[in-house]
């Protein structure tokens, strides 16, 4: 009985697919030779795709549903197997060695291109990580981030263009002025949460990007700046290659400091004062913690790296316009670590090097890249909604009858 | 009856004339109140009595639109903190719980804790960062002082746990676990005893008279189960449309006929 309902479903699956891809997918209007072209075996593959595929769907589903079922049984927390695995120090520390001679030695064995690619991917591991105090701990969306990026860019490039000033003198500023434009944001928002924030910091990244666009005085409009120089290296002049293999050991410097920055954070008091606020921000305010003080140290630190990050773009490409600062750039940024898995280093680690290293690796097939992001999103969303890497509390261990605490992190 | 306790007669908790309107509503009106040191005092009433809100008016959650509240913490001077941030006054030592559980979900419940140490801590950003030895030394600290708080309510086996899967009864005590880390010197519980069964409540009756024992502080609680109400509080004011209506110590409230009749009903026998 359930397999004829099983199969009968799938039937109106395919034949309500074959339905609405006709007009696409079937038809063709030649309109060269005035004729109508009828693609009958389009509707086939169509319906026959979408039958099995609706059986595969359904199987996810029940399996994800039993899944479920089972967690609540026994484990507070469902861990990846490969998280699982490097629970163990061992692993862990031979995993990290294995990580740090690769990336030592990657600029000395690829290409400049890849070196490239890998330079802005870890340019994005940092945006993540930035983005992350915001949204993933501190739990306000903010879908302007990239306004933040452009702030550090357009500081460094106008700084130079007026006043000369370098790049390693730039970098703190670019900051600083990132972070301050954080607070700037942070002020009139303070009593918004949820969507409402939302829209607010998408407002903001436009109203920032708008007015790069439109200000020429200021910022030379959409034509942007030009010849902004790359860093230095102690007055030595650089060539291309080993300009790429500079920037991307600067690069690699930013990310571990952003790591470690961030790693203290969340295990401090500051950072436990963000979950807080996060999962309830009036009992939160009750038990004493100054949220405005809070929200605005969040929206400060996670903006400052945008700004960091922001100088290194300008200094990579050494041309900048409104363009690299659009909605889109947030909303990657945003997918990074909705993907990778909120809250979680790992996750925003793993989720920058997938979508920005996949499409390039994958050029040949980047007609559908949106496509294949759209769907990966969904499918994201239906059966891991807390991204690859699952965020786990760090626990304590009370080893003796005085309960002097013994910390162990895990 | 509860047992006699040194009473000092400094009153730490002064409510004069608070008042408070929701647009036409009045929700209190021109009620006085006050709680001394050591005290353990229940505010009751039925339901939509105004009883939350003079909470959330304490509390600073709400700014009353008349009257004063004052403070006086043991050894302090007198403070008025009508219409303070919330954040301070907890700072000032008033902490709460709240009646539909509002404890960190996703944190553990040392965690849960811990954040109750907030105001009582210093570590900036910069400290986070440097991790210098008094800021090491500080969360040691705020680690073992949370420990001990959470032995103190008898959840020691649930430290790792996450809040949300504690039961119910667990995570009230949570909660006051958390209250209790602000180093407060009045302490306000919102229904501390709902949804308990009554051997969960007995629990709590030992745990609010223990946390007036050992920690010397005084306790302003409201809550609906008679019973707990009448074998822990040294005085009761009972609450009906926004107004005090009587106060008085358990066996005279059991025995006000205003009382009687416009809350607990006719054959009332606790």
């Amino acid at each position: 009985m359930r397999k004829i309902k099983e199969l009968r479903q799938s039937l109106l699956i395919s034949v309500w697919f074959m339905f609405l891809t006709f007009p696409i997918m079937v038809i063709r209007v030649n309109t060269i030779d005035n004729i109508i072209e009828w693609r009958w075996m389009n509707m086939i593959y169509v319906g026959l795709g979408s039958f099995v595929f609706s059986f595969i769907w359904r199987y996810l589903l029940s399996k994800k549903q039993s899944g479920a079922k089972l967690l609540k049984a026994d484990k507070p927390a469902y861990l990846l197997p490969m998280q699982r695995i490097f629970a163990n120090p061992w692993m862990q520390m031979s995993a990290l060695f294995f990580i740090a001679v690769f990336a030592v030695i990657f600029p000395f064995v690829f290409s400049s291109y890849q070196i490239n690619i890998m330079t802005t991917a870890l340019m994005y591991v940092v945006l993540g990580l930035g983005l992350n105090i915001v949204v993933g701990q501190a739990g306000l969306l903010n879908l302007g981030y990239a306004a933040f990026y452009a702030v550090g860019a357009y500081s460094y490039a106008l700084l130079n263009y007026h006043f000369g000033i370098g790049f390693w003198t730039a970098l703190p500023i670019g900051a600083a002025l990132a972070a301050l434009f954080g607070i700037i944001l942070g002020l009139p928002v303070l009593r918004l949460r949820g969507d409402y924030l939302a829209i607010v910091t998408l407002g903001f990244g436009e109203i920032v990007r708008l007015v790069l666009e439109n200000w020429n005085e200021f910022s030379f409009g959409p034509s942007g700046i030009s010849n902004i120089p790359r860093p230095g290296f102690f007055g030595i002049e650089l060539n291309f290659e080993q300009v790429s293999a500079y920037l991307y050991f600067l690069v690699i410097g930013i990310c571990l400091l952003a790591i470690f920055v961030i790693r203290r954070l969340q295990n401090s008091r500051i950072g436990r004062a963000w979950i807080a606020m996060r999962e309830d921000e009036v009992a939160c305010q009750s038990m004493g913690i100054d949220m405005t003080r809070a929200k605005l140290t969040a929206l400060a630190l996670s903006s400052m790296w945008a700004g960091l990050v922001g100088v290194i773009f300008a200094a990579k490409t050494t041309f900048i316009n409104p363009a690299s600062f659009t909605f889109l750039e947030s909303a990657m940024i945003l997918s990074i670590i909705v993907i990778g898995g909120m809250g979680t280093i790992l996750g925003v680690i793993v989720g920058a090097f997938l979508l920005i290293l996949l499409p390039e690796y994958l050029r040949a097939l980047s007609d559908y890249r949106m496509l294949a992001f759209g769907a990966a999103i969904v499918l994201m969303m239906i059966f891991r909604p807390q991204g690859i890497v699952t965020v786990s509390r760090r626990t304590y261990q009370f080893s003796d009858e005085n309960h002097a605490p013994d910390i162990s992190t895990k | 009856m509860p047992q006699t306790f040194p009473q000092n007669k400094g009153s730490v908790l002064d409510i004069v004339n608070l008042t408070m309107n929701f647009g036409g509503l009045r929700a209190i009106d021109a009620v006085n109140l006050h709680v001394k040191q050591w005290e353990i005092v229940a505010l009751i009433g039925p339901n939509g009595a105004g009883k939350t809100t003079i909470f959330n008016c304490i509390t600073g959650l709400y700014k009353p639109t008349a009257g004063d509240i004052f403070i006086q913490p043991p050894g302090r001077k007198r403070k008025r903190v009508t219409g303070m941030k919330i954040h301070k006054i907890t700072k000032r030592g008033m902490a709460r719980t709240f009646q539909n559980i509002r404890i960190f979900s996703n944190m553990t419940a040392l965690e849960n804790v811990m954040i109750g140490r907030h105001c009582r801590t210093k570590a900036g950003v910069w400290e986070a960062v440097l991790k210098n030895k008094r800021t090491r030394k500080e969360e040691k600290d705020i680690v073992s002082q949370s420990y001990n708080i959470l032995a103190k309510v008898g959840l020691t086996q649930a430290v790792n746990e996450l809040a949300k899967n504690l039961p119910y009864g667990a995570q009230r005590r949570l909660e006051i676990a958390r209250a209790m880390a602000t180093e407060p010197f009045l302490l306000l519980l919102d229904e501390p005893a709902a949804g308990m069964n009554p051997y969960e409540t007995k629990e709590l009756d030992e745990l609010i008279l223990r946390i007036r024992e050992e920690e010397r502080i005084s306790i302003l609680m409201i809550e609906h189960d008679m019973k707990l109400v009448m074998s822990v509080s040294d005085r009761i004011y009972v609450m009906d449309y926004g107004e005090k209506i009587a106060e008085g110590s358990p066996s005279e409230i059991r025995e006000n006929h205003v009382v009687i009749k416009a809350y607990l009903g006719e054959e009332f026998d606790a």
